[in-house]
């Protein structure tokens, strides 16, 4: 018998828009899900399910050599990612026997095929049933490429258009028994715009974010940007840990929006690790989708995010994910709706200070001036928060390179809530 | 130089030797510097700064090089210390700049390297010509007698401001004790020379050598042809132990085999005591010690009359040299050299101390020790013929040490002095070099504004 260590006792499985799974963590339409190589390793590392990278119509699609680029942080750290990749270059049915082969092999996983075909109805048409036919658990839209296919009406040029992503929707449900998970590109200015034309269309759920157009770095030598197709380059798809805050926000607009707040989300965009997993379902996500984080270190990483939201989950008493899944959404508003009346400070502890003054600086040059610098006799230096001055902006805290030496103290106050709208100082108040 | 020694046996195998003199800390990778310039926190008003004797803007040099901007990180050392490179390797960063980095807080792991960060920069800088612009020249000549840190770093910046210099140097090379004193293994091969051929391009400077003042050079000939002076002669004399046999064979100055085995070609020719006993607490007797262990003496033992931490020497220093198989005997003052049949040096012998009421006194034992060879690193003295003739001679001291004030003005008008002949600071290559830029600055002021004047 192997030994085996205690795990904490709770449930990842999931149940998101009538698709079962045994974790919430799912690999995105991409690379790592191209072909049936990948997803069997995949499934043994664990990963409860996948979104197979998209599928098109034959002759598939061709690729050009050199297809991604990074912004890097100083140290090499990969903070943002960037492609320009097209759909599938396989036929598509390679893919439609491996997918039926692989999902005989993992009954218990999801396994959902992400689909971009001309936006006609005869090509929908045609394509639904095939998929069907391999036992897939669902389908999700991709009607966001930003980069190569909207050159061709399809990805993000229907995606950025709310009546063909309501209309492709709609053929979806109508020569498809299965889940229609539609995803969405962040390409656009108001996100619940494309949402609220989805589930018009009568989508199952929706999934966000896909990638956003960027040019990640350059060549300066060359005077081109990366990746270089022999002299030049184009716009790709960012993704990564740098596009994770933008993701949260679509997905939290998308949760607090009245039209659109039943409508399940599968949350994508820079998920990591299982914190990141975490914020997105407490903003409103059932399920999450994972792409570059794995195609830099693995499918491996998927027992680090189990193992990490399963104890957090155990700590906090939550012992599935509905249990949490959405709290942190009735706690974000918009900005007219905030306490005015309610005061943070910073606190210096002074114990863990190292005395660096970046936080005195920072404060000094860009905010209110509201740290003081106090140096000895000996010379030691001793940095105080001048508190009446203090806006509680945190930018010290943010600033401070050792972790909880700054902290934000929030103010006892007596007055009581008063948004905006009721504040004497806004010149446009609505009085009663 | 080491006459003293002649009897005593050679080191050996000198190519074997060679590798005991590499690099003390080796230089970083590439991907070292990078990964340890990253854990700078950019401090505002940086105290390792503060710490630094010679200003250096450590923060911005260290940001320049995570920024992959080598030449600026190098301008930036170079601008406040044009000998950056040696610096980077014999500062003991320990109690300097590595000392003040917050990264040493409690809570931390250590301080950041900035010692091999700084010689990262420097090594790999890759200027088309010299970075520095010699300003218009000003017809103003000025002499700098000494070219050690001091004379240089003060040539140099006299040079940038539009000044001809000649320096004027008693030794057949220059460099001071960077090239005749520091340890083998903190400066190894020619680096002290290349670092002044790379200074030296700044133009206008002019190093003339076996020039000894109060020799063949007086200070009133300097004083007539020469528009002002500056002095940086360093401490050339040893101290002396005071006791009979001080001349016996076996027995010499431990700077004097350090300037001969710096400069040994073959250091298998070097004479070699198997058991050696260097007297001191400084750094020069943690360098003398560790030399001898890696010519391959026996036993090497150190001894100081006071405690460790007394010892000028740090605490890291002190440990390297432990971890080297040095001996550190405390608590022992020399009282009688121990002289064989033979005439020669055949060991020493210590009087045990202790502090009494503050004072050091001797407990009434003593502790033989016996060597083939001893080694007397009990400090550097200001060497008085240096400033012998008439004029020279009228220049005020401070306790043997060159008199200054706060311009580094010495007593006699157009006369400057700095590095360690002076009072201030610490004998430090960097302090040295401070000095020397410092000095160069005063001395600009004063001419340009007599100029005004007149
Ligand atoms: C053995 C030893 C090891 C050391 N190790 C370190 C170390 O690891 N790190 C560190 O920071 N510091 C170290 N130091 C101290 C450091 O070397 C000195 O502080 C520094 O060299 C001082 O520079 P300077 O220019 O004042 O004097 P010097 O370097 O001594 O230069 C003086 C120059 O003047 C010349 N000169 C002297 N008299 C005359 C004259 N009458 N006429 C013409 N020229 C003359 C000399 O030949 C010499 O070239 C060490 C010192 C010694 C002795
Ligand atoms: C190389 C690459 C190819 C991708 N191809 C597709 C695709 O074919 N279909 C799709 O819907 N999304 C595609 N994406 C987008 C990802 O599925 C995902 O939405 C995006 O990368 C954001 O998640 P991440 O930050 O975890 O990478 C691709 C992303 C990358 C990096
Ligand atoms: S990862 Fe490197 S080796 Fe592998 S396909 Fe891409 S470029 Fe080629
Ligand atoms: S930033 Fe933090 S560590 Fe640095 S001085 Fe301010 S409080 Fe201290
Ligand atoms: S004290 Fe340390 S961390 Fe701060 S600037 Fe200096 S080297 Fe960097």
């Amino acid at each position: 018998m192997t030994a085996t260590a205690k795990r904490p006792d709770v449930d990842l499985s999931i149940e998101f828009a009538g698709i079962k799974a045994p974790n919430p963590f799912w690999l995105a339409s991409a690379p790592p899900t191209d072909k049936a190589y990948n997803v069997e390793r995949a499934f043994e590392a664990g990963w409860g399910g996948v979104v197979w990278k998209t599928l098109g119509e034959d002759p598939a699609a061709v690729n050009v050599s050199s297809r991604y680029s990074a912004h890097f942080g100083k140290n090499r750290e990969v903070l943002g990612f960037n492609n320009i990749e097209l759909i599938t270059d396989r036929s598509l049915e390679i893919n439609l026997r491996e997918i039926t082969e692989v999902k005989q092999r993992w009954p218990d996983r999801a396994l959902i095929v992400s689909l971009m075909v001309p936006c006609v109805e005869e090509s929908w048409k045609a394509i639904l049933p095939l998929v069907e036919a391999t036992g897939a658990n669902g389908i999700e839209l991709n009607l966001g490429c930003p980069h190569g296919m909207p050159e061709r009406g399809m990805g993000a040029a229907v995606g950025q258009n709310p009546d063909l992503i309501e209309q492709v929707t709609r053929w979806c449900k109508t020569y498809s028994s299965l889940p229609v998970i539609v995803k969405l590109t962040p390409n656009i200015t108001d996100i619940r715009v494309p949402a609220r034309a989805a589930l018009r269309g009568g989508a199952d759920a929706v999934s966000l974010i896909n990638t956003i157009n960027s040019i990640t770095s350059l060549d300066l030598d060359n005077m081109v940007a990366k990746p270089t197709v022999g002299t030049q380059s184009t716009h790709g798809g960012y993704c990564g840990a740098a596009v994770k805050p933008i993701a949260m926000n679509m997905v939290a607009e998308i949760a607090r929006d009245p039209e659109t707040a039943e409508l399940p989300i599968c949350g994508i965009g820079g998920i990591s690790h299982w914190r990141d997993a975490a914020e997105f379902v407490a903003l409103g996500a059932g399920a999450v989708q994972v792409c570059t984080a794995a195609m830099l270190h693995g499918f491996r990483i998927v027992d680090e995010m189990q193992d990490g939201l399963a104890r957090w989950m155990a700590e906090k008493g939550y012992r599935s994910l509905s249990e949490f899944s959405g709290k942190a959404v009735r706690n974000t508003t918009d900005w007219k709706y905030l306490d005015m009346n309610f005061q943070t400070i910073a606190h210096i502890d002074q114990d863990k200070c190292i005395e660096c003054g970046r936080c005195y600086i920072a404060c000094e040059d860009t905010s209110h001036q509201s740290i003081a610098k106090l140096v000895d006799a000996s010379g030691t230096r001793r940095y105080e928060v001048i508190e009446e001055e203090c806006v509680g902006c945190n930018l010290c805290q943010i600033t401070c390179p050792v972790q909880d030496c700054i902290t934000m103290v929030p103010q006892p106050s007596d007055k009581p809530y008063m948004s905006w709208n009721e504040d004497p100082r806004n010149p446009f108040r609505e009085t009663a | 130089m080491t006459d003293a020694l002649s009897h005593l046996p050679r080191a050996g195998d000198g190519a074997a030797l060679k590798a005991g003199f590499t690099d003390l800390h080796p230089p970083l990778t590439q991907r070292q510097a990078i990964i340890e310039s990253q854990r700078c926190l950019y401090c505002y008003d940086a105290p390792c700064i503060e710490a630094c004797p010679s200003d250096i803007d450590i923060p911005r040099f260290i940001r320049e090089i995570s920024e992959d901007n080598i030449n600026g990180a190098a301008q930036t050392i170079l601008e406040q210390n044009i000998l950056g490179g040696s610096c980077a390797r014999v500062c003991p960063t320990e109690i300097l700049c590595e000392q003040s980095c917050v990264r040493n807080h409690d809570a931390e792991c250590q301080p950041v390297l900035i010692g091999l960060l700084q010689r990262h920069a420097i090594d790999h800088m890759h200027f088309d010509g010299h970075p520095f612009h010699r300003a218009a020249d000003t017809g103003k000549h000025i002499a700098v007698v000494g070219a050690g840190p001091a004379g240089l770093s003060c040539g140099h910046r006299l040079a940038m401001h539009g000044h001809r210099v000649t320096i004027l140097e008693a030794e057949a090379k220059p460099g001071g004790l960077n090239e005749y004193g520091i340890a083998k293994y903190k400066l190894v091969d020619d680096y002290a020379q290349r670092e002044i051929a790379f200074l030296l391009k700044i133009g206008g400077i002019e190093i003339r050598h076996g020039q000894r003042l109060g020799d063949n050079l007086t200070l009133d000939a300097l004083q007539r042809d020469y528009d002002a002076v500056f002095l940086g002669l360093g401490l050339a004399a040893s101290r002396q132990l005071g006791l009979i046999g001080e001349n016996a064979p076996g027995l010499m100055p431990a700077t004097e085999y350090i300037k001969t085995l710096r400069q040994a070609s073959d250091l298998g020719s070097l004479p070699l005591a198997r058991r050696c006993v260097v007297i001191g607490a400084g750094n020069t007797a943690i360098d003398m010690a560790m030399q001898m262990v890696r010519l391959g003496a026996d036993e090497v033992t150190l001894v100081y009359r006071r405690d460790a931490e007394a010892m000028s020497a740090t605490g890291h220093e002190q440990a390297i040299a432990k971890a080297n198989g040095v001996r550190i005997v405390t608590w022992a003052q020399p009282k009688q050299v121990l002289i064989g049949d033979d005439g020669r040096v055949s060991g020493m012998r210590f009087a045990r101390t202790e502090t009494r009421d503050g004072t050091l006194v001797a407990t009434g034992e003593t502790l033989d020790i016996p060597a083939d060879a001893v080694f007397k690193a009990i400090g550097q003295a200001f060497a008085d013929d240096g400033l012998s003739d008439d004029r020279a001679s009228r220049i005020a001291r401070d306790g043997g040490k060159i008199h200054i004030d706060d311009s580094f003005r010495t007593s006699l008008a157009g006369v400057y002095a700095g590095g360690d002949c002076v009072v201030p600071g610490q004998d430090l290559t960097v302090q040295a070099v401070q000095h020397g830029k410092l000095a160069a600055q005063a001395i600009h002021q004063d001419i340009m504004a007599q100029q005004e004047v007149a």
